[in-house]
Protein backbone atom coordinates (compact mmCIF):
# COMPACT_ATOMS: atom_id res chain seq x y z
CA UNK A 1 0.00 0.00 0.00
CA UNK A 2 2.90 2.44 0.81
CA UNK A 3 4.83 1.24 -2.78
CA UNK A 4 1.30 2.70 -4.04
CA UNK A 5 0.92 5.74 -2.48
CA UNK A 6 4.98 6.33 -3.29
CA UNK A 7 4.11 5.38 -6.77
CA UNK A 8 1.39 7.45 -7.40
CA UNK A 9 3.14 10.63 -5.63
CA UNK A 10 5.86 10.24 -8.01
CA UNK A 11 4.05 9.94 -10.94
CA UNK A 12 2.20 13.54 -9.86
CA UNK A 13 5.80 15.21 -9.89
CA UNK A 14 7.31 13.67 -13.01
CA UNK A 15 6.42 15.67 -16.13
CA UNK A 16 2.70 15.25 -17.12
CA UNK A 17 1.67 14.50 -13.77
CA UNK A 18 -0.83 17.44 -12.99
CA UNK A 19 0.48 18.10 -9.61
CA UNK A 20 0.16 21.88 -8.93
CA UNK A 21 -3.07 22.10 -11.98
CA UNK A 22 -5.14 22.54 -8.89
CA UNK A 23 -2.37 24.74 -7.07
CA UNK A 24 -2.61 27.32 -10.25
CA UNK A 25 -6.07 26.62 -10.53
CA UNK A 26 -6.66 28.06 -7.13
CA UNK A 27 -4.18 30.83 -7.67
CA UNK A 28 -5.42 32.02 -10.81
CA UNK A 29 -8.76 32.26 -9.57
CA UNK A 30 -8.07 34.07 -6.21
CA UNK A 31 -5.50 37.11 -8.30
CA UNK A 32 -8.70 37.57 -10.85
CA UNK A 33 -11.35 38.01 -8.35
CA UNK A 34 -10.25 41.48 -7.58
CA UNK A 35 -9.76 42.55 -10.62
CA UNK A 36 -13.64 41.19 -11.04
CA UNK A 37 -15.53 42.31 -8.70
CA UNK A 38 -13.60 45.55 -7.66
CA UNK A 39 -11.47 46.93 -5.35
CA UNK A 40 -13.70 47.94 -2.32
CA UNK A 41 -12.16 46.38 0.45
CA UNK A 42 -15.22 45.83 2.78
CA UNK A 43 -16.80 43.61 -0.04
CA UNK A 44 -13.44 41.35 -0.76
CA UNK A 45 -13.81 40.44 2.82
CA UNK A 46 -17.38 40.05 2.61
CA UNK A 47 -17.08 37.57 -0.13
CA UNK A 48 -13.47 36.15 0.59
CA UNK A 49 -14.51 32.71 2.64
CA UNK A 50 -16.77 31.63 0.04
CA UNK A 51 -14.26 32.39 -3.36
CA UNK A 52 -11.46 30.96 -1.11
CA UNK A 53 -13.65 27.73 -0.18
CA UNK A 54 -15.41 27.45 -4.17
CA UNK A 55 -11.81 27.76 -5.49
CA UNK A 56 -10.34 24.93 -3.39
CA UNK A 57 -13.44 22.41 -4.58
CA UNK A 58 -12.89 23.41 -7.79
CA UNK A 59 -9.33 22.69 -8.27
CA UNK A 60 -9.71 19.74 -6.47
CA UNK A 61 -12.39 19.03 -9.33
CA UNK A 62 -9.60 19.57 -12.03
CA UNK A 63 -7.65 16.42 -11.22
CA UNK A 64 -10.30 13.62 -10.38
CA UNK A 65 -10.53 12.12 -13.81
CA UNK A 66 -6.72 11.13 -13.64
CA UNK A 67 -7.28 9.24 -10.57
CA UNK A 68 -8.12 6.02 -12.27
CA UNK A 69 -8.52 6.68 -16.22
CA UNK A 70 -4.72 6.45 -16.24
CA UNK A 71 -4.36 3.25 -14.35
CA UNK A 72 -6.91 2.10 -17.04
CA UNK A 73 -5.78 2.57 -19.94
CA UNK A 74 -2.55 1.17 -19.18
CA UNK A 75 -3.99 -1.62 -17.86
CA UNK A 76 -2.25 -1.54 -14.04
CA UNK A 77 -6.13 -1.25 -13.08
CA UNK A 78 -7.15 -4.96 -13.61
CA UNK A 79 -3.61 -5.96 -12.73
CA UNK A 80 -4.17 -4.18 -9.51
CA UNK A 81 -7.72 -5.21 -8.94
CA UNK A 82 -6.26 -9.30 -9.09
CA UNK A 83 -3.43 -8.35 -6.79
CA UNK A 84 -3.33 -9.27 -3.10
CA UNK A 85 -4.56 -5.61 -2.69
CA UNK A 86 -8.11 -5.01 -1.66
CA UNK A 87 -9.88 -2.70 -3.88
CA UNK A 88 -11.24 -0.72 -0.77
CA UNK A 89 -7.32 -0.35 0.18
CA UNK A 90 -6.77 0.79 -3.62
CA UNK A 91 -9.60 3.45 -3.08
CA UNK A 92 -8.09 4.42 0.55
CA UNK A 93 -4.66 5.00 -1.29
CA UNK A 94 -5.57 7.05 -4.32
CA UNK A 95 -7.93 9.36 -2.33
CA UNK A 96 -5.24 9.83 0.35
CA UNK A 97 -2.64 10.47 -2.74
CA UNK A 98 -5.19 12.92 -4.60
CA UNK A 99 -5.47 14.80 -1.15
CA UNK A 100 -1.57 15.01 -0.82
CA UNK A 101 -1.20 16.55 -4.18
CA UNK A 102 -4.48 18.56 -4.07
CA UNK A 103 -6.20 19.21 -0.74
CA UNK A 104 -2.94 20.03 1.12
CA UNK A 105 -1.41 22.15 -0.45
CA UNK A 106 -4.25 24.31 -1.12
CA UNK A 107 -4.61 24.04 2.75
CA UNK A 108 -1.17 25.20 3.20
CA UNK A 109 -1.06 28.28 0.64
CA UNK A 110 -4.66 29.66 1.43
CA UNK A 111 -3.91 32.00 4.57
CA UNK A 112 -1.81 33.61 1.82
CA UNK A 113 -4.10 34.03 -0.69
CA UNK A 114 -6.70 35.53 1.99
CA UNK A 115 -4.19 38.44 1.70
CA UNK A 116 -5.36 39.26 -1.61
CA UNK A 117 -9.02 39.01 -0.73
CA UNK A 118 -8.29 41.08 2.42
CA UNK A 119 -9.74 38.17 4.65
CA UNK A 120 -9.43 39.37 8.51
CA UNK A 121 -5.90 37.58 9.63
CA UNK A 122 -7.80 35.88 12.97
CA UNK A 123 -9.83 34.15 10.21
CA UNK A 124 -7.03 32.20 9.17
CA UNK A 125 -6.80 29.67 11.72
CA UNK A 126 -10.42 28.94 11.01
CA UNK A 127 -9.57 29.05 7.13
CA UNK A 128 -6.83 26.26 7.58
CA UNK A 129 -8.56 24.55 9.91
CA UNK A 130 -11.93 24.30 7.55
CA UNK A 131 -9.72 23.22 4.83
CA UNK A 132 -7.78 20.65 6.02
CA UNK A 133 -10.67 19.28 7.86
CA UNK A 134 -12.71 19.56 4.51
CA UNK A 135 -10.84 18.49 1.69
CA UNK A 136 -10.25 14.89 2.63
CA UNK A 137 -14.02 14.45 2.06
CA UNK A 138 -13.40 16.20 -1.05
CA UNK A 139 -10.90 13.83 -2.40
CA UNK A 140 -12.93 10.49 -1.12
CA UNK A 141 -15.76 11.98 -3.11
CA UNK A 142 -13.97 12.74 -5.71
CA UNK A 143 -12.47 9.32 -5.89
CA UNK A 144 -15.86 7.81 -5.83
CA UNK A 145 -16.85 9.74 -8.67
CA UNK A 146 -13.75 9.13 -10.71
CA UNK A 147 -14.31 5.16 -9.64
CA UNK A 148 -17.96 5.19 -11.41
CA UNK A 149 -16.91 7.16 -14.83
CA UNK A 150 -13.44 4.96 -15.09
CA UNK A 151 -14.42 2.97 -18.09
CA UNK A 152 -15.70 5.79 -19.83
CA UNK A 153 -13.23 8.21 -22.30
CA UNK A 154 -13.02 11.37 -21.47
CA UNK A 155 -15.60 11.32 -18.66
CA UNK A 156 -14.56 14.67 -16.78
CA UNK A 157 -18.13 16.45 -17.64
CA UNK A 158 -19.94 13.23 -16.02
CA UNK A 159 -17.49 13.53 -12.96
CA UNK A 160 -18.02 17.23 -11.93
CA UNK A 161 -22.11 16.92 -12.83
CA UNK A 162 -21.81 13.58 -10.43
CA UNK A 163 -19.43 15.07 -7.58
CA UNK A 164 -20.67 18.94 -7.68
CA UNK A 165 -23.92 17.52 -5.87
CA UNK A 166 -21.58 15.95 -3.14
CA UNK A 167 -19.53 18.68 -2.35
CA UNK A 168 -22.63 21.16 -1.25
CA UNK A 169 -22.66 20.00 2.40
CA UNK A 170 -18.85 20.31 2.26
CA UNK A 171 -18.71 23.86 0.70
CA UNK A 172 -21.53 25.14 3.04
CA UNK A 173 -20.20 24.29 6.62
CA UNK A 174 -16.81 24.91 5.21
CA UNK A 175 -17.59 28.29 3.49
CA UNK A 176 -19.47 29.14 6.79
CA UNK A 177 -17.07 28.23 9.54
CA UNK A 178 -14.49 30.48 8.00
CA UNK A 179 -17.01 33.55 7.51
CA UNK A 180 -17.81 32.71 11.57
CA UNK A 181 -14.61 33.29 12.41
CA UNK A 182 -13.93 36.29 10.02
CA UNK A 183 -16.87 38.55 11.78
CA UNK A 184 -15.66 37.43 14.79
CA UNK A 185 -18.57 34.83 15.71
CA UNK A 186 -18.05 31.42 17.69
CA UNK A 187 -17.11 29.08 14.29
CA UNK A 188 -16.51 25.78 16.57
CA UNK A 189 -20.33 24.46 15.50
CA UNK A 190 -20.05 24.65 11.71
CA UNK A 191 -16.17 23.21 11.74
CA UNK A 192 -17.35 19.92 14.09
CA UNK A 193 -20.43 19.34 11.40
CA UNK A 194 -17.48 19.77 8.38
CA UNK A 195 -15.23 16.84 10.54
CA UNK A 196 -18.59 14.95 11.00
CA UNK A 197 -18.97 14.81 6.92
CA UNK A 198 -15.71 14.15 6.30
CA UNK A 199 -15.39 11.26 8.82
CA UNK A 200 -18.45 9.84 7.94
CA UNK A 201 -17.48 10.03 4.21
CA UNK A 202 -13.98 8.39 4.77
CA UNK A 203 -15.74 5.50 6.57
CA UNK A 204 -18.49 5.10 3.96
CA UNK A 205 -16.95 5.81 0.80
CA UNK A 206 -13.71 3.61 0.24
CA UNK A 207 -16.47 1.07 0.17
CA UNK A 208 -18.45 2.43 -2.51
CA UNK A 209 -15.80 3.51 -4.78
CA UNK A 210 -14.82 -0.31 -4.70
CA UNK A 211 -17.40 -1.45 -5.60
CA UNK A 212 -18.02 0.90 -8.36
CA UNK A 213 -15.02 -0.06 -10.00
CA UNK A 214 -15.74 -4.18 -9.71
CA UNK A 215 -18.70 -3.18 -11.60
CA UNK A 216 -16.64 -1.05 -14.26
CA UNK A 217 -14.09 -3.39 -15.01
CA UNK A 218 -16.28 -6.00 -15.82
CA UNK B 1 -3.33 -30.56 -6.29
CA UNK B 2 -5.45 -30.48 -9.67
CA UNK B 3 -7.10 -27.37 -10.54
CA UNK B 4 -10.79 -27.49 -12.10
CA UNK B 5 -13.45 -25.28 -13.91
CA UNK B 6 -16.83 -26.56 -14.32
CA UNK B 7 -19.83 -25.63 -16.11
CA UNK B 8 -18.69 -21.94 -16.31
CA UNK B 9 -20.60 -19.47 -18.09
CA UNK B 10 -18.89 -15.71 -18.66
CA UNK B 11 -20.03 -12.79 -19.85
CA UNK B 12 -18.34 -9.78 -21.40
CA UNK B 13 -20.33 -6.25 -20.41
CA UNK B 14 -24.31 -7.60 -20.99
CA UNK B 15 -23.34 -10.27 -23.58
CA UNK B 16 -23.06 -13.90 -22.29
CA UNK B 17 -20.27 -15.41 -24.54
CA UNK B 18 -19.25 -18.54 -22.99
CA UNK B 19 -21.24 -21.49 -21.48
CA UNK B 20 -20.41 -24.72 -20.18
CA UNK B 21 -16.76 -24.60 -20.21
CA UNK B 22 -14.94 -27.08 -18.51
CA UNK B 23 -11.43 -28.41 -17.88
CA UNK B 24 -8.98 -29.58 -15.56
CA UNK B 25 -5.36 -28.44 -14.90
CA UNK B 26 -3.00 -30.07 -13.30
CA UNK B 27 0.49 -28.78 -11.66
CA UNK B 28 2.88 -28.61 -14.68
CA UNK B 29 0.60 -28.19 -17.12
CA UNK B 30 0.05 -25.77 -19.63
CA UNK B 31 -3.54 -25.01 -21.45
CA UNK B 32 -3.52 -23.10 -24.65
CA UNK B 33 -6.61 -21.58 -25.71
CA UNK B 34 -7.36 -21.78 -29.48
CA UNK B 35 -10.19 -20.09 -31.28
CA UNK B 36 -11.12 -17.71 -34.22
CA UNK B 37 -11.37 -13.53 -33.16
CA UNK B 38 -14.10 -13.06 -30.79
CA UNK B 39 -14.32 -16.76 -29.68
CA UNK B 40 -14.31 -15.47 -25.76
CA UNK B 41 -10.49 -16.09 -25.20
CA UNK B 42 -9.91 -13.12 -23.34
CA UNK B 43 -13.41 -13.14 -21.49
CA UNK B 44 -12.35 -16.81 -20.44
CA UNK B 45 -9.13 -15.55 -18.88
CA UNK B 46 -10.66 -12.13 -17.45
CA UNK B 47 -13.09 -14.63 -15.19
CA UNK B 48 -10.91 -16.87 -14.20
CA UNK B 49 -8.37 -14.09 -13.11
CA UNK B 50 -11.80 -12.98 -11.10
CA UNK B 51 -12.14 -9.54 -13.17
CA UNK B 52 -15.92 -10.82 -14.41
CA UNK B 53 -17.54 -12.82 -11.91
CA UNK B 54 -18.91 -15.97 -13.31
CA UNK B 55 -22.74 -16.54 -14.82
CA UNK B 56 -23.07 -20.07 -14.05
CA UNK B 57 -20.44 -22.72 -12.88
CA UNK B 58 -17.64 -23.05 -10.30
CA UNK B 59 -13.78 -23.18 -9.81
CA UNK B 60 -12.01 -25.13 -8.05
CA UNK B 61 -9.67 -22.44 -7.26
CA UNK B 62 -9.79 -18.56 -5.65
CA UNK B 63 -9.05 -15.58 -8.24
CA UNK B 64 -6.18 -15.20 -6.06
CA UNK B 65 -4.30 -18.26 -7.85
CA UNK B 66 -4.01 -16.80 -10.60
CA UNK B 67 -1.36 -14.08 -12.27
CA UNK B 68 -3.38 -12.45 -15.04
CA UNK B 69 -1.29 -10.30 -17.79
CA UNK B 70 -3.60 -8.66 -20.56
CA UNK B 71 -3.52 -7.26 -23.78
CA UNK B 72 -2.13 -4.08 -22.14
CA UNK B 73 1.13 -3.95 -20.40
CA UNK B 74 0.01 -2.11 -16.80
CA UNK B 75 3.58 -0.14 -17.18
CA UNK B 76 4.01 3.53 -16.21
CA UNK B 77 5.25 5.17 -18.85
CA UNK B 78 7.17 8.01 -16.66
CA UNK B 79 8.57 5.44 -14.34
CA UNK B 80 11.73 3.28 -15.17
CA UNK B 81 11.87 -0.56 -15.81
CA UNK B 82 13.40 -1.03 -12.32
CA UNK B 83 10.76 1.13 -11.04
CA UNK B 84 7.76 -0.47 -12.36
CA UNK B 85 9.53 -3.81 -11.23
CA UNK B 86 10.30 -2.68 -7.56
CA UNK B 87 6.17 -1.32 -7.74
CA UNK B 88 4.85 -4.54 -8.41
CA UNK B 89 7.63 -6.56 -6.46
CA UNK B 90 6.04 -4.37 -3.68
CA UNK B 91 2.19 -5.08 -4.34
CA UNK B 92 2.94 -8.84 -4.55
CA UNK B 93 5.69 -8.76 -1.87
CA UNK B 94 8.20 -10.42 -4.00
CA UNK B 95 11.82 -10.85 -3.78
CA UNK B 96 12.55 -12.60 -7.03
CA UNK B 97 13.15 -9.28 -9.10
CA UNK B 98 16.98 -10.53 -9.99
CA UNK B 99 15.25 -13.55 -11.67
CA UNK B 100 12.75 -12.16 -13.17
CA UNK B 101 15.52 -9.07 -14.80
CA UNK B 102 17.89 -11.85 -15.53
CA UNK B 103 14.96 -14.30 -17.38
CA UNK B 104 14.25 -11.77 -19.22
CA UNK B 105 17.30 -10.22 -19.92
CA UNK B 106 15.90 -6.55 -18.86
CA UNK B 107 19.50 -5.19 -17.10
CA UNK B 108 19.64 -2.58 -20.17
CA UNK B 109 16.18 -1.26 -19.64
CA UNK B 110 16.40 -0.53 -15.66
CA UNK B 111 17.18 2.71 -15.71
CA UNK B 112 15.28 3.68 -18.65
CA UNK B 113 11.52 5.44 -18.36
CA UNK B 114 8.95 3.11 -20.30
CA UNK B 115 7.63 5.55 -22.31
CA UNK B 116 11.04 5.66 -24.63
CA UNK B 117 11.08 1.60 -24.59
CA UNK B 118 10.05 -0.08 -27.65
CA UNK B 119 6.58 -2.38 -27.74
CA UNK B 120 8.96 -5.53 -27.04
CA UNK B 121 10.92 -4.18 -24.36
CA UNK B 122 7.59 -3.31 -23.07
CA UNK B 123 5.70 -6.45 -23.32
CA UNK B 124 9.53 -8.35 -22.11
CA UNK B 125 9.41 -6.25 -18.90
CA UNK B 126 5.12 -6.82 -18.31
CA UNK B 127 5.92 -10.71 -18.72
CA UNK B 128 8.68 -10.53 -16.17
CA UNK B 129 5.89 -9.32 -14.03
CA UNK B 130 4.25 -13.07 -13.82
CA UNK B 131 7.03 -14.10 -12.05
CA UNK B 132 6.89 -11.40 -9.14
CA UNK B 133 3.71 -12.91 -8.70
CA UNK B 134 4.35 -16.29 -7.09
CA UNK B 135 0.78 -17.46 -8.38
CA UNK B 136 0.21 -20.89 -9.11
CA UNK B 137 -1.81 -20.38 -12.03
CA UNK B 138 -0.74 -17.78 -15.22
CA UNK B 139 -3.69 -16.37 -16.93
CA UNK B 140 -2.08 -15.33 -20.10
CA UNK B 141 -3.53 -13.18 -22.79
CA UNK B 142 -1.31 -13.26 -26.04
CA UNK B 143 1.63 -12.51 -24.22
CA UNK B 144 3.84 -12.83 -27.76
CA UNK B 145 2.43 -9.98 -29.30
CA UNK B 146 5.74 -7.99 -30.52
CA UNK B 147 8.04 -10.55 -29.24
CA UNK B 148 10.75 -11.62 -31.26
CA UNK B 149 11.48 -15.29 -32.26
CA UNK B 150 14.81 -15.52 -29.85
CA UNK B 151 12.39 -13.56 -26.67
CA UNK B 152 9.43 -15.53 -27.94
CA UNK B 153 11.82 -18.69 -27.11
CA UNK B 154 12.63 -17.16 -23.61
CA UNK B 155 9.23 -16.42 -22.80
CA UNK B 156 8.75 -20.16 -23.64
CA UNK B 157 11.83 -20.77 -21.43
CA UNK B 158 10.17 -19.01 -18.28
CA UNK B 159 7.12 -20.67 -18.72
CA UNK B 160 8.60 -24.08 -18.57
CA UNK B 161 10.71 -23.64 -15.73
CA UNK B 162 7.10 -21.85 -13.88
CA UNK B 163 5.58 -25.62 -15.10
CA UNK B 164 8.83 -26.86 -13.31
CA UNK B 165 7.90 -25.87 -10.42
CA UNK B 166 4.52 -27.36 -10.05
CA UNK B 167 2.84 -24.28 -11.73
CA UNK B 168 0.45 -24.45 -14.43
CA UNK B 169 -0.41 -21.60 -17.58
CA UNK B 170 -3.79 -21.14 -19.33
CA UNK B 171 -2.42 -19.40 -22.58
CA UNK B 172 -4.24 -17.37 -25.41
CA UNK B 173 -1.87 -17.89 -28.53
CA UNK B 174 -2.06 -17.84 -32.05
CA UNK B 175 1.48 -19.21 -32.15
CA UNK B 176 3.06 -22.56 -31.26
CA UNK B 177 5.37 -21.85 -27.82
CA UNK B 178 6.68 -25.64 -28.03
CA UNK B 179 5.83 -26.34 -24.99
CA UNK B 180 6.38 -30.41 -23.77
CA UNK B 181 3.56 -30.11 -21.34
CA UNK B 182 1.00 -28.66 -23.52
CA UNK B 183 -3.12 -29.07 -24.12
CA UNK B 184 -5.15 -27.36 -26.97
CA UNK B 185 -8.53 -26.36 -25.32
CA UNK B 186 -10.28 -24.90 -28.40
CA UNK B 187 -13.16 -22.40 -27.07
CA UNK B 188 -15.54 -22.48 -29.90
CA UNK B 189 -17.57 -24.95 -29.18
CA UNK B 190 -18.31 -23.10 -25.76
CA UNK B 191 -20.00 -20.12 -27.72
CA UNK B 192 -23.22 -19.30 -25.82
CA UNK B 193 -26.08 -20.04 -27.40
CA UNK B 194 -28.07 -17.16 -29.23
CA UNK B 195 -31.20 -17.48 -27.86
CA UNK B 196 -29.58 -16.58 -23.77
CA UNK B 197 -27.70 -13.41 -25.34
CA UNK B 198 -29.79 -11.03 -23.04
CA UNK B 199 -28.62 -11.21 -19.71
CA UNK B 200 -31.27 -8.59 -17.99
CA UNK B 201 -34.84 -9.64 -17.51
CA UNK B 202 -35.39 -5.93 -16.67
CA UNK B 203 -34.12 -4.82 -19.91
CA UNK B 204 -36.16 -7.96 -21.74
CA UNK B 205 -39.20 -6.45 -19.99
CA UNK B 206 -38.61 -3.08 -21.38
CA UNK B 207 -38.10 -4.33 -24.95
Amino acid sequence: MIALLRRDLILAIRAGGGFGLGLAFFLILVVLVPFGVGPSQAMLAAIAPGILWIGALLSCLLSLDRIFQLDYEDGTLDILATSPMPLEALATIKALAHWITTGLPLTLTAPFLGILLNLPWEANIWLIASLALGTPALSALGTFGAALTVGLKRGGLLISLLVLPLYVPTLIFGAETVRRGAEGLPATTPLMLLAGITAGTLAILPFATAAALRANLR
Amino acid sequence: MEFSVEGLACRRGELRVLEGVGFTLTPGEAVILRGPNGAGKTTLLRCLAGLTPPLEGKMSFSPDDVAYAGHLDGLKAQLTGAENLRFWAAIYGSDQIDTAVAQFDLEGLLDRQAQHMSAGQKRRLALARLMLTGRKIWALDEPTVSLDTQNVARFARCVESHLATGGSAIIATHIDLGLPNARVLDVGPFKASAASDQLDPFLEDMI
